[in-house]
């Protein structure tokens, strides 16, 4: 049975340290060019459709700003 | 299947823990303190001892931990984390009581609250996140800096002749008998976090059960203070600190 899954962002929070970009094992997650009032890039899926649901990403965030939700297909 | 259908409340699996405040954290991208705090939020949200645990902040980067996970703080004086913890315990023995400690507030100033805290066996978690330098100062040298790591008060790495040897504070604690558990973990990778989760948890069950204290050294890194990118300084952790301070249990009873 396959996973799909979706991650939402707090935008604002996100601090852009890439640790969940270099966790996801499916490479989903990219850092946006442009920044948050804070100036500091953005986590978002740069790759939607590989997306899993793992969790990983939002586990090893230090800021908790992912969100993770996944169903089964 | 489109990204909309799946972003449901139903569907969701993973999110911000509750006891964590909705205050922004104020540490640099990528510092492992916001995923310790987390972790100890997730395990006091599971354990569902949100009321009943108190805890006790340091001096350093963390000491505004206070303001991050909701439950009730103390905020003890450089080191004294452990006296301090001592007697929120005694005196309210019925409740979690845990420090929140980095290696130079632990490890030099408070070497002696802490030895002596895990040789008397009180029944306290203490949490040692061990980045290896003085973060919020400027990233001076700590006792657990690595022989030969630069830092801005050992420009050409600490020598040691001149600085002494790095002090395995964690491996001094498994020797005494008041401890009951004593482990090293990490926050670096999502398998780490859970066994560091894991580990928590243990601790907190622990002192519930009177069995001792309870030590979670958690190797972490400072980014900014050893002048790395976030992922730049996780790596670094691996090469360089991991071999010298190798994670997993040192002692269970």
């Amino acid at each position: 049975m396959a996973m799909k899954g979706a991650i939402v962002v707090d935008r604002e929070r996100c601090k852009g340290c890439g640790v969940c970009m270099v966790n996801c094992p499916v490479q989903v997650i990219g850092l946006t060019k442009e920044v948050n009032a804070k100036g500091y890039p953005i986590c978002y899926m740069a790759n939607p459709e590989e997306c899993t649901g793992c969790t990983n990403c939002a586990t090893v965030c230090p800021d908790s700003v992912i969100t993770v939700y996944r169903v089964k297909v | 299947m489109d990204v909309k259908d799946i972003i449901k409340p139903e569907n969701k699996v993973y999110g911000k823990c509750p006891v964590m405040t909705e205050k922004v954290l104020h540490y640099c991208p990528g510092c492992s303190h916001g995923t310790i705090h987390k972790l100890l939020a997730e395990v006091i949200d599971e354990m569902n001892i949100q009321d009943k645990t108190i805890a006790v902040s340091p001096v350093g980067c963390s000491v505004f931990a206070y303001n991050y996970i909701d439950i009730d703080w103390q905020q003890a004086a450089h080191g004294r984390a452990c006296a301090l913890a001592t007697g929120v315990k005694r005196l309210c023995p019925d409740k979690y009581v845990f420090t929140y400690q980095g290696d130079g507030d632990l490890a030099a100033i408070g070497t002696a609250e802490t030895i002596h805290a895990c040789n008397r066996g009180e029944n306290i978690v203490v949490i040692l996140v061990n980045n290896a330098i003085y973060g919020m100062t400027g990233g001076q040298m700590s006792p657990l800096t690595l022989e030969g790591q630069v830092t801005s008060t050992t420009p050409y790495g600490r020598k040691i002749e001149l600085n002494g040897y790095p002090l395995k504070i964690t491996n001094l604690a498994a020797q005494l008998d008041g401890t009951c558990y004593v482990t090293r973990q990490s926050v670096q990778n999502a398998a780490a976090v859970r066994r560091t989760k894991k580990a928590i948890r243990k601790a907190f069950e622990n002192s519930a059960q009177k069995k001792g204290t309870s030590l979670i050294e958690v190797v972490s890194s400072c980014n900014s203070g050893w002048k790395l990118s976030p992922i730049g300084a996780n790596k670094w952790m691996e090469d360089n600190l991991f071999p010298f301070y190798p994670l997993g249990d040192l002692k269970d009873k």
